[in-house]
């Protein structure tokens, strides 16, 4: 089906646009509707993460091949998904959003648990994947399609249907439970209200309306989650049980320094005293052993990506695009952010990885989808004079 | 889906938006960036010296606390396996300054092999954490443990552990039934507990240390300790004691197994003996045996290899796993089922012209005197070793009956308790050939098995633990290798024993007994060279088991077979034969006719655990035996 959608898209660009005077040729960048900019610094972040994985894995080159492997399986994923048109997107966004809330409610109901919480749908030796992972492009496509054909900035009536979209798949992670994900794909979705042009008295209620919602989220908490975030606000009071992560991480950040204790030489790290080194705390290997300089030039790239994103975010042609686009590369920041923060102390123990640096592989795929959803909507601009 | 066009659509108006909207998210972007920076900022500069010190100092790591393996011993509280304290020489590479001239030092001032560092060097670039010990050599001595204390200083990083090893006192003894530990392996890795086995090297590979593993092994402590910056302990700050292993009581009788040893003289064979009232195994014994202390520390290619292709087969225990035609040796049991089934009675006869013919078939089966017993009762067939009673017996029984009789008897399947890897061997019938060949079962097949040859087959475990059973008049006790576990007896009666074998009269249980002494004491007992000087009343039975089957009339010559085609001589027997205290089957591999070649065998294993005084002499008996055979043709 998907072969029959790339031809169709073809023939709704034509190579030479009548318009044009003069033929324009295609470079093969543009042929192949990949972004190179976007691609190399992509492909320079999972080049550094690989370094810092290989030293956080206790040096096990099993796990940097594991990892390789996954990343280009991610990558030929996006690349297959550049190839679709942003109309394809467009038509699929309800049919996706519809599938992702029904398998959610199918992991609520006969969901493998892992960990303590039922995130998994398995097909007894065929697949085994978490469906939340999968609404976190569904959601935000399906609210960009919706709002593509209303009045921007969009009116109260249009807010409460993009609220019902975004709550029930928020809902149904919360209860699995899995707060992380469910908040990235509130975030994601709400981006693109917020970008749409919700109204600043709007936002302002949400927001007070968030605040008094707190006390009940709190309610609703289950014990480890209410105990992350008491530990949060208090690491030391618990330094050998829940503590011992943001104690453990910030002691190998701050004892990097500037410049670091040398790759493999963190004594933090390659002693394990660091949790889960090489998944969600990937980072404090990083600080400890490349220090202030190494975190910064990480930084330094997270934010290349994230401009670069944007001016293809803005240089879209039509909403559901541009909504799209600005959805997905400020989604990507947020992982970013909620990790170093997290890992640095300045926010919660949530379980939200290290985009392209954390060992792992459903959200290196997740995240390069969304990145191939991205260069389909750059390379796919109708080449206009205007 | 979402079709309908809005025509009243401003994209001027919501490109505008949509730009006001994405240059507030990169300021937002932005600051979020800058407060990460500023934290960053903070802790790597401002507070950097704070937390480098916690990072040199606060160092809590948790190691595990490896339990002691449970002793094992004899019936008389001989220890069988033991942990002897050994001296490990670990260095961590991370620590050492020049590790090539810290290995050329060792290597001078311990004399090692430089197959040891080469083998270091292998393990060293497999997967390994930084700061772990690794190991370079195990099992140092006084001597190199003093030469190391002397150089110590110029040493960093090489470090001597002690570790506790496995120990075996009476290693060739014991090895196929005792088993042994090894180091535990990549697959074994995958299935254990990692929390019970941290810090245990060590598994059970084989035999009873296999078996009782569970039991062997116990639980794995843990302490928390603090160590300084280079990973070395400060000080205990917690710790969880780890439960040692339970140890184990076995029924086996140290002296009784060595004798067994002994007597079978490195040839290929074994001794089986069990008490019947009780099922205990007092000695299993396969020879040739090997010393399984090699195994614990990690035996060298050359020596392995040696005993892997040495003709003999030493690692093979032949006792629970060794397949043998049993021969004449069931013959007690086939009048048994000839008896529950009501085929014959215990004053029924035949007459025997030396051989048998099937009706209407030309062939004739030979009794192994040619011209025959004449006129043969049940207990003279076993005293004279008839073949053509059997013949009849079988013919009568049929194999159906006959293979559920046998079975019965636990022949065809695993007998034992806790008996590692013991085979089920074979007790062949008209399914099993149906499976294995796709062929009718010939009535010709029926009057092989009948005398023990064709496709049965018994274990020397088999063998005895069906003539305990025997000598218990039909009632079976599961034979066990287990008296005690840590301090729980291990019960008479254990699950899935097999139905007792009752007969309609059972004074004819007295009948078989009588036709088994008459081996040993008849005048015309296959057997009764063995019978001499007998303090108490013993039966048995003899069996000779071809190697290869002889056509029709061919008489043979053994010496002029070489000498791995020649018969297998097997024997059972129990004593006393009023109160049963031990039940033996004796197997010994291409040594002739099992009447002499077994039989002195056997007695000397009864003699040795009934009578008081002093133990059989072994070469003594292998004189009786020498003698014997000289003087002995035929069966």
């Amino acid at each position: 089906m998907p072969w029959h959608y790339i031809a169709r898209s073809m023939r709704g660009h034509p190579v030479r646009p009548p318009e044009s005077g003069i033929a324009r040729r295609k470079s093969i960048w543009e042929r192949i509707h990949l972004d190179p900019w976007l691609l190399g610094l992509l492909l320079l972040l999972m080049g550094s993460g690989l370094i810092v994985l290989y030293s956080a894995s206790g040096q096990s080159i099993d796990a940097v091949i594991a990892q390789s492997v996954r990343f280009l399986i991610a990558l030929v994923g996006m690349v297959i998904i550049a190839q679709f048109s942003p109309s394809t997107f467009l038509r699929f966004a309800p049919l996706a959003y519809g599938i992702g809330v029904a398998m959610l409610i199918a992991v609520d109901v006969v969901g493998d648990v892992g960990m303590g919480a039922k995130r998994w749908l398995v097909i007894p030796g065929v697949i085994r994947f978490q469906p939340s992972e999968m609404m976190k492009l569904a959601a935000p496509l399906m609210v960009a399609a919706y709002l593509n054909r209303c009045e921007l900035p969009p009116r109260l009536r249009d807010i409460v249907v993009c609220g019902v979209i975004i709550g029930v798949p928020v809902v149904l992670t919360a209860i699995q439970p899995d707060l992380g994900t469910s908040l990235l794909v509130s975030s994601a979705a709400l981006i693109v209200v917020l970008l749409a042009g919700l109204s600043w008295r709007l936002i302002g209620f949400i927001a007070a309306l968030g605040a008094a919602g707190v006390p009940l989220l709190w309610m609703n908490m289950h014990n480890y989650q209410r105990q992350r975030v008491l530990t949060f606000l208090n690491p030391e009071s618990d330094p050998l049980g829940s503590g011992w992560n943001i104690i453990q991480s910030t002691t190998a950040i701050g004892s990097g320094g500037l410049w670091g204790k040398g790759w493999l030489q963190g004594t933090q790290s390659q002693l394990e005293f660091l949790p889960e080194r090489h998944t969600d705390f990937i980072i404090a290997v990083l600080g400890e052993e490349f220090g202030l300089v190494g975190m910064l030039v990480l930084l330094f790239l997270y934010l290349l990506i994230v401009s670069r994103g944007l001016w293809m975010a803005s240089s879209a042609q039509d909403t559901f695009g541009r909504l799209v686009a600005g959805s997905i590369i400020l989604t990507f920041f947020i992982y970013v952010f909620v990790n170093m923060g997290m890992v640095s102390g300045i926010l919660p123990v949530v379980g939200v990885p290290l985009p392209l640096v954390s060992f792992g592989g459903t959200s290196s795929v997740t995240l390069l989808a969304g990145f191939g959803i991205l260069m389909s909507i750059h390379a796919h601009r109708r080449l206009l004079s205007r | 889906m979402l079709k309908r066009p809005n025509t009243l659509k401003n994209s001027e108006q919501e490109l505008r938006i949509f730009r006001v909207r994405a240059l507030l998210a990169v300021l937002v972007v932005f600051t979020l960036a800058g407060l990460l920076t500023s934290r960053l900022v903070y802790l790597q500069i401002v507070q950097h010296d704070m937390y480098s010190t916690r990072s040199e100092n606060n160092r809590v790591r948790v190691e595990p606390l490896p339990p002691n393996r449970g002793l094992i011993y004899d019936r008389n509280g001989v220890l069988l396996a033991e942990n002897r304290p050994t001296y490990n020489l670990t260095l961590v590479r991370e620590r050492v300054d020049n590790l090539d001239e810290t290995l050329a030092l060792l290597v001078d001032l311990l004399e090692l092999p430089e197959e040891e560092i080469e083998a270091f060097n292998v393990r060293s670039r497999q997967r390994q954490r930084p700061f772990q010990p690794a190991l370079l050599t195990s099992d140092l001595s006084e001597a190199q443990i003093a030469r190391l204390a002397v150089n110590r200083h110029r040493l960093p990083g090489v470090e001597i552990e002690a570790q506790p090893l496995r120990y075996y006192p009476d290693a060739e003894i014991m090895a196929h039934t005792l088993g042994y530990v090894g180091r535990i392996n990549a697959e074994e890795m995958e299935t254990l507990d990692a929390g019970r086995y941290a810090g245990t090297h060590f598994i059970g590979k084989t035999g009873v240390e296999r078996f009782y593993e569970e039991e062997l092994h116990g639980q794995a402590g843990l302490r928390k300790v603090e160590t300084n910056a280079r990973g070395r302990v400060l000080r205990e700050l917690g710790r969880t004691d780890p439960v040692p292993g339970k140890n184990l009581t076995l029924t086996l009788d140290k002296s009784l197994q060595t004798l067994a040893y002994e007597l079978l003289d490195g040839r290929r064979g074994s001794i089986v003996a069990i008490v019947p009232g009780t099922g205990e195994i007092l000695a299993m014994v396969s020879t040739p045996g090997f010393d399984s202390n090699q195994f614990v520390t990690g035996i060298d290619v050359a020596s392995y290899r040696d005993l892997q292709q040495d003709l003999d087969l030493p690692l093979f225990n032949r006792a629970t796993r060794g397949h043998y035609p049993p021969g004449s040796t069931i013959k007690p049991f086939l009048a048994l089922a000839g008896l529950v089934e009501g085929v014959i009675t215990p004053d029924s006869t035949i007459n025997d012209p030396g051989y048998y013919q099937l009706p209407n078939d030309s062939r004739r089966y030979r009794n192994w005197l040619r011209w025959g017993h004449g006129r043969v009762d049940m207990e003279r067939s076993l005293a004279v070793s008839n073949n053509t009673y059997y013949y009849t017996l079988a013919h009568d029984l049929g194999i159906d009956n006959l293979h559920e009789q046998m079975s019965n008897f636990g022949f065809g399947q695993r007998v034992a308790h806790d008996v590692q890897g013991e085979s089920s061997a074979l007790m062949p019938s008209r399914d099993w050939k149906r499976g294995r060949f796709n062929q009718p079962w010939y009535p010709g097949e029926t009057l092989s098995v009948g005398i023990g040859q064709g496709y049965w087959q018994v274990t020397p475990l088999q063998l005895a633990s069906a003539t305990a059973t025997l000598a218990n008049r039909g009632h079976w006790v599961k034979p066990r290798l287990a008296r005690q576990i840590g301090d729980t007896p291990v019960p008479r009666d254990l699950p899935d024993t097999l139905d007792d074998i009752e007969l309609a009269n059972d004074s004819w249980w007295d009948r078989v007994f009588s036709g088994m002494e008459k081996v040993i004491s008849g005048t015309e007992g296959t057997a009764r060279r063995t019978g001499v000087g007998l303090e108490y009343r013993m039966g048995g039975k003899s069996g000779t088991a071809q190697v290869f089957s002889l056509g029709q009339d061919q008489r043979y010559n053994a010496d002029e077979l070489a000498e791995r085609l020649r018969d297998h001589a097997l024997f059972m027997a129990f004593a006393p034969l009023d109160d049963p205290q031990i039940a033996v089957s004796v197997i010994v591999e291409n040594a002739g006719g099992g009447s002499t070649h077994a039989a002195h065998l056997a007695r000397a294993m009864t003699d040795a655990w009934l009578l008081e005084d002093e133990a059989p002499d072994v070469e003594e008996v292998r004189e009786v035996l020498e003698e014997d055979d000289a003087n002995v043709e035929g069966n």
